[in-house]
C-alpha cells in the first residue's frame, strides 16, 4: 500500500489510470452488448432458409421504400437493427406494406400469412440485433397483475390512447389507435418498438413483467361487461352530452307533445 | 280568508273534518282558491321549465343519497374495494369513496348515474326553456327581470355542475380543476393570489375537494333554490304568456286552471321526467370514473372534456391561437399576462353570456318598444330577433363543438389542426351566415302566411268555367286558424329622434341605424281591408292568383 502511494506522483501514473479507466468502461460495454446480443440470439432460431425466403419477399414488396438492402430511402427508414418485433408488428397488423404514403401507416387486413411474416422478420433480424418477438411467458395474461397494469397504463399510455384505451387524436392527422381487439403480442411489440408516432418503452422503462401487466389490464377491459350499462364508446362527457341532446331531448319533447295534445 | 277561520261548518266525513280542522288554522282554502284558479295556457314548448324544475328535485334527492356515502377528503388511502384494477392503489379518500359508491354501495352506481344524467337534463332543459323564451319574445316587459333571474340560474347551474364534476378527484376532474387554476392565474395582477386562496396553497393542495363539497351541497343549491323561488313567484305575478290566437289578448290568459287540470298534469309529468332520467341512468354509463384513475397532476389523458354545458369555455380555449400572430403572453407590471387564456374566456365565452343577459334592454333600446307584452311572437314574425338567436346558437355551438375537436379528428379521420381552423372560421363567419339565412326564411314564411290568408289553401281542384277558362279553386283558411296568421305587429324602422334639446346625439344615430337594419325588410300582417278585397276577388272569380307584391313593403 505504501509502494502504491509513493508511486502516485510518478509521471506515468496518469497514463496508467487512464488506461485502467478505458479498459473498465470498454470491458463493461463489451459485456453489456454481449448480453444484449445473447438475448437476441436466444429467442431467434431462424433458419438460413427463412432468411433467404424473407429476403426474396422483402425485395419484391418492401425494397421500393426501404431500399434493396433495407438501408432506407427518402420514402422509408432504414430497417437495419429494428429487429424482428418491429417487422412482426408492422406486417402482422397489416400496416406494412403501407396502403399509401401519409402521416401515419393505417391499419388494414394483413397482406402476408404468418409464415411469410416470420420469414420477413427473420431477414430483418439477420441485418442487425434488435428487439425480438416476445416470449410467450410475457404474453400470458393469467400471470399478469391487472391492478399494476392499470397503474402503468394510466401513467404512461392514457395521455394518447385515452383512459379506457379507445384511442385519441395527435397533431396534423396523426392519432393513437384504439387498443381494444389488439393481440397480446402486438401490444407488447408496440411498446417495445414504438411504431408510428409512439415512443419506445424499453425494458428499462417498463419491464417485461410490467408490459404483461398492461396487457392483462387491457384484456380485462375488453372482456368485462361495462358495469354502468352501455359505455357510449368510453369517450367521456362528449358522447354523454350528445346522448342527452339527442335521445334525451327527443323523449322529453315526445312526452310534452303527448301531454298537450289533449285539452284536459 | 278570515271567514274560513270562524266558520261553524261541520264536515260529514272524517277526511272532511281533518281538512276543515287544518283549514281553520292555516287557511289553505284561501290559498287554493287563489292559486288553484291560476290559468296556464297549454303548449308543448311551455313545459321545458317544468322539466328543469323536476330535474332539480331529482338532483336534490339523488344528491342527498350520495352525501351519505361520499367522503370529501384528500387524505391518501389504499384502495381495497371490489374494483380489481384499482386494488392496492394509493388514492384520495374522495376517489376511494366514489369507487365504493360505484361498486360496493347497493344501488350506488344507479344513484350516481341518476344524479349525473339529471344534471345534464337540468342544464339541457334550462337551455331549451331559455331558447323558447328568447325566440317568442317572452322576455319583454314586464318579464325582463325574470329573464335575468333565469340567466343567473343558468350560470349558477354551470357552477353546480362544475363543482360536482370536480368532486370524485379522478384524473378527469383534476384536469378540469387544473384549467380553472390556469384561468384564475391568467387574471392580471391578482390571479396568482386568487388561485392560492382558492386551493389553499399551490395547486392541487389538500383542501380543494372539501371546499368544493361545501359549495356543491350547501351554498350553490341554496342559491339555486332561492332563484327558482323568485323565478316562479314572478311567473305568478306576471301570469303566463300565450301564443296569439282567437280570444287571446294582452289582458287575458286563455288556458286551463292549475286545479285540477295542471296539478294532475304537472304531478304526472314529474314522474315522467323521473322515469326518463331513471331509464337513461339504468341503460347508459355516465362518467366511468373507475377508468380514469386517481388524480395525479402529471398526466393529461386523451379525451379529457368537461360536461357539455362547460364545453363552450373549453372550446374557446382550444380555438384561441397559441402564438399567432404573436405570443399572447408578456411581462408587465411585475407579472406575466397570459392573454391566450384570459381573452378566450373574457371575450369569447364572456361575450356570449353578457349578450344573453342584457338582450332585453338591447332590444328595447333599438325598438323603443316599452309596452307590456303578454302575447308571444311567433318566431317568424320577429325575423331580426330570430336571426340573432340562430346566430347566437351557431356561435355557442361552435365553441361547444370545439371542446370535442380531438374526437371529431379521430372519428372523422381528419387532422386535429384542420378541425380547429374550420371551427375558427365557423365562429367568425357562421353566425353572420346563419343570421342572414334565418332572417330570409322568416320573411319567406311570413309571405307564405299572407298568401294563405289572402288566397286560401290550394285544393288541387282545377275547374273549367262555361266560357272555357280554367281556374284553380282555393279553399279559404278557417277563421280560427286565420287569427294566428294575422295577429302580429311589423314595426317600421324608427328614424333618429331628437332629444329634449332638439338635438340628435350620436348614440341615437347608431340606434336609428340599427333600427333600419332590423326592420328594413319586413312583411306586414294582412289588414281586414286587404282580406275583404281578396274575398271580393274570389267572388268575382277572377285574378285568383292576385299580386301580393303590392302589399309587401320594402
Amino acid at each position: 500500500m505504501k509502494a502504491l502511494s509513493q508511486k502516485r506522483r510518478h509521471p506515468l501514473a496518469a497514463l496508467v489510470l487512464l488506461a485502467l479507466a478505458l479498459l473498465l468502461s470498454g470491458g463493461l460495454y463489451a459485456v453489456a452488448t454481449a448480453t444484449n446480443e445473447a438475448q437476441a440470439a436466444t429467442s431467434t432460431s431462424y433458419s438460413a432458409e427463412d432468411i433467404a425466403e424473407g429476403q426474396k419477399l422483402f425485395v419484391s414488396n418492401c425494397a421500393t421504400c426501404h431500399g434493396t438492402n433495407a438501408e432506407g430511402s427518402v420514402d422509408g427508414p432504414s430497417l437495419i437493427g429494428v429487429g424482428a418485433a418491429a417487422v412482426d408488428f408492422q406486417v402482422g397488423t397489416g400496416r406494412m406494406p403501407m396502403q399509401m404514403q401519409g402521416v401515419q401507416a393505417q391499419l388494414k387486413p394483413g397482406q402476408f400469412n404468418d409464415e411469410q411474416t416470420m420469414q420477413l422478420s427473420a431477414y430483418v433480424a439477420s441485418l442487425g440485433a434488435g428487439p425480438t418477438i416476445p416470449e410467450d411467458e410475457y404474453l400470458d395474461v393469467s400471470k399478469g397483475d391487472a391492478a399494476n397494469g392499470a397503474k402503468v397504463f394510466l401513467a404512461n399510455c392514457a395521455m394518447c390512447h385515452n383512459a379506457a384505451g379507445v384511442g385519441g387524436a395527435l397533431t396534423r392527422g396523426k392519432f393513437a389507435p384504439t387498443l381494444m381487439g389488439v393481440s397480446e403480442k402486438h401490444i407488447y411489440e408496440a411498446m417495445e418498438t414504438g411504431p408510428q408516432n409512439m415512443p419506445v418503452f424499453s425494458d428499462v422503462n417498463i419491464t417485461p413483467e410490467e408490459k404483461r401487466d398492461v396487457i392483462t389490464y387491457l384484456k380485462s377491459q375488453e372482456v368485462n361487461t361495462p358495469v354502468g350499462g352501455f359505455a357510449l364508446g368510453s369517450l367521456g362527457p362528449v358522447s354523454e352530452g350528445l346522448l342527452i341532446w339527442t335521445l334525451g331531448l327527443v323523449i322529453v319533447i315526445a312526452f310534452t307533445l303527448w301531454l298537450t295534445s289533449r285539452a284536459a | 280568508m278570515s271567514h274560513s277561520l270562524q266558520s261553524d261548518y261541520k264536515a260529514k266525513t272524517t277526511t272532511g273534518r281533518i281538512a276543515h280542522y287544518v283549514d281553520q288554522r292555516v287557511g289553505v282554502s284561501g290559498i287554493v282558491k287563489e292559486f288553484g284558479r291560476k290559468i296556464f295556457p297549454d303548449h308543448w314548448s311551455f313545459m321545458f321549465g317544468e322539466v328543469a324544475l323536476y330535474s332539480l328535485v331529482i338532483l336534490i334527492l339523488s344528491g342527498t343519497f350520495l352525501t351519505f356515502f361520499f367522503n370529501p377528503t384528500m387524505v391518501s388511502v389504499t384502495y381495497d374495494g371490489s374494483y380489481v384494477p384499482m386494488k392496492g392503489v394509493d388514492m384520495s379518500g374522495a376517489y376511494a369513496s366514489a369507487l365504493d359508491i360505484s361498486f360496493d354501495v347497493r344501488g350506488g352506481l344507479l344513484m350516481r348515474q341518476i344524479h349525473h344524467w339529471a344534471a345534464l337534463m337540468f342544464m339541457m332543459a334550462m337551455t331549451v326553456h331559455m331558447l323558447r323564451v328568447f325566440f317568442t319574445g317572452a322576455f319583454r316587459r314586464p318579464r325582463e327581470l325574470n329573464w335575468v333571474v333565469g340567466a343567473t340560474l343558468m350560470i349558477v347551474g354551470i357552477l353546480a355542475g362544475f363543482t360536482g364534476y370536480s368532486l370524485p378527484d379522478d384524473v378527469l376532474s383534476g384536469n378540469g380543476l387544473r384549467i380553472i387554476d390556469g384561468i384564475f392565474k391568467s387574471i392580471p395582477l391578482i390571479g396568482t393570489y386568487i388561485s392560492l386562496f382558492f386551493f389553499g396553497g399551490e395547486f392541487p393542495g389538500s383542501a380543494i375537494i372539501s371546499r368544493l363539497y361545501s359549495l356543491h351541497i350547501m351554498v350553490i343549491p341554496a342559491i339555486l333554490l332561492l332563484l327558482v323561488a323568485i323565478h316562479m313567484f314572478m311567473v305568478v305575478i306576471h301570469k303566463h304568456t300565450q301564443y296569439p290566437g282567437p280570444g287571446r289578448t294582452e289582458n287575458n290568459v286563455v288556458g286551463f286552471p292549475v286545479g285540477p287540470v295542471y296539478a294532475a298534469k304537472a304531478g304526472g309529468f314529474f314522474f315522467i321526467v323521473f322515469g326518463i332520467i331513471a331509464l337513461l341512468s339504468a341503460t347508459f354509463t355516465i362518467n366511468a370514473l373507475w377508468n380514469y384513475g386517481p388524480y395525479d397532476p402529471s398526466p393529461v389523458q386523451a379525451g379529457t372534456q368537461p360536461d357539455w354545458y362547460v364545453g363552450f369555455g373549453d372550446g374557446a380555449l382550444r380555438l384561441w391561437p397559441g402564438v399567432w400572430p404573436f405570443p399572447w403572453e408578456f411581462e408587465f407590471l411585475g407579472g406575466t399576462w397570459v392573454l391566450s387564456v384570459l381573452l378566450p374566456f373574457a371575450l369569447m365565452a364572456g361575450s356570449v353570456i353578457m349578450a344573453m343577459v342584457f338582450w332585453p334592454w338591447i332590444e328595447r333600446w333599438v325598438t323603443k318598444d316599452n309596452r307590456v307584452h303578454n302575447v308571444l311572437d311567433r318566431p317568424r314574425n320577429a325575423p331580426f330577433r330570430t336571426g340573432v338567436g340562430v346566430a347566437g346558437i351557431i356561435g355557442y355551438a361552435t365553441l361547444m363543438i370545439a371542446a370535442s375537436s380531438d374526437l371529431i379528428a379521430t372519428h372523422f379521420h381528419v387532422s386535429l389542426n384542420d378541425v380547429a381552423y374550420a371551427l375558427r372560421a365557423s365562429f367568425l363567419v357562421g353566425p353572420l351566415i346563419g343570421f342572414y339565412i334565418t332572417q330570409r326564411i322568416c320573411l319567406a314564411l311570413q309571405r307564405k302566411d299572407r298568401e294563405l290568408v289572402l288566397h286560401g289553401i290550394e285544393t288541387g281542384n282545377v275547374v273549367q268555367l262555361p266560357h272555357g277558362e280554367f281556374i284553380e279553386v282555393h279553399k279559404p283558411v278557417d277563421e280560427y286558424r286565420r287569427y294566428a296568421l294575422v295577429d302580429f305587429e311589423s314595426p317600421a324602422p324608427l328614424p333618429a329622434q331628437p332629444n329634449k334639446k332638439g338635438k340628435v346625439n350620436p348614440i341615437e344615430k347608431i340606434r336609428a341605424g340599427l333600427s333600419k337594419i332590423w326592420f328594413e325588410d319586413r312583411v306586414v300582417a294582412v289588414t281586414p281591408a286587404e282580406l275583404e278585397a281578396a274575398h271580393h276577388d274570389h267572388h268575382s272569380d277572377n285574378a285568383v292568383e292576385g299580386s301580393v307584391s303590392a302589399s309587401l313593403e320594402k
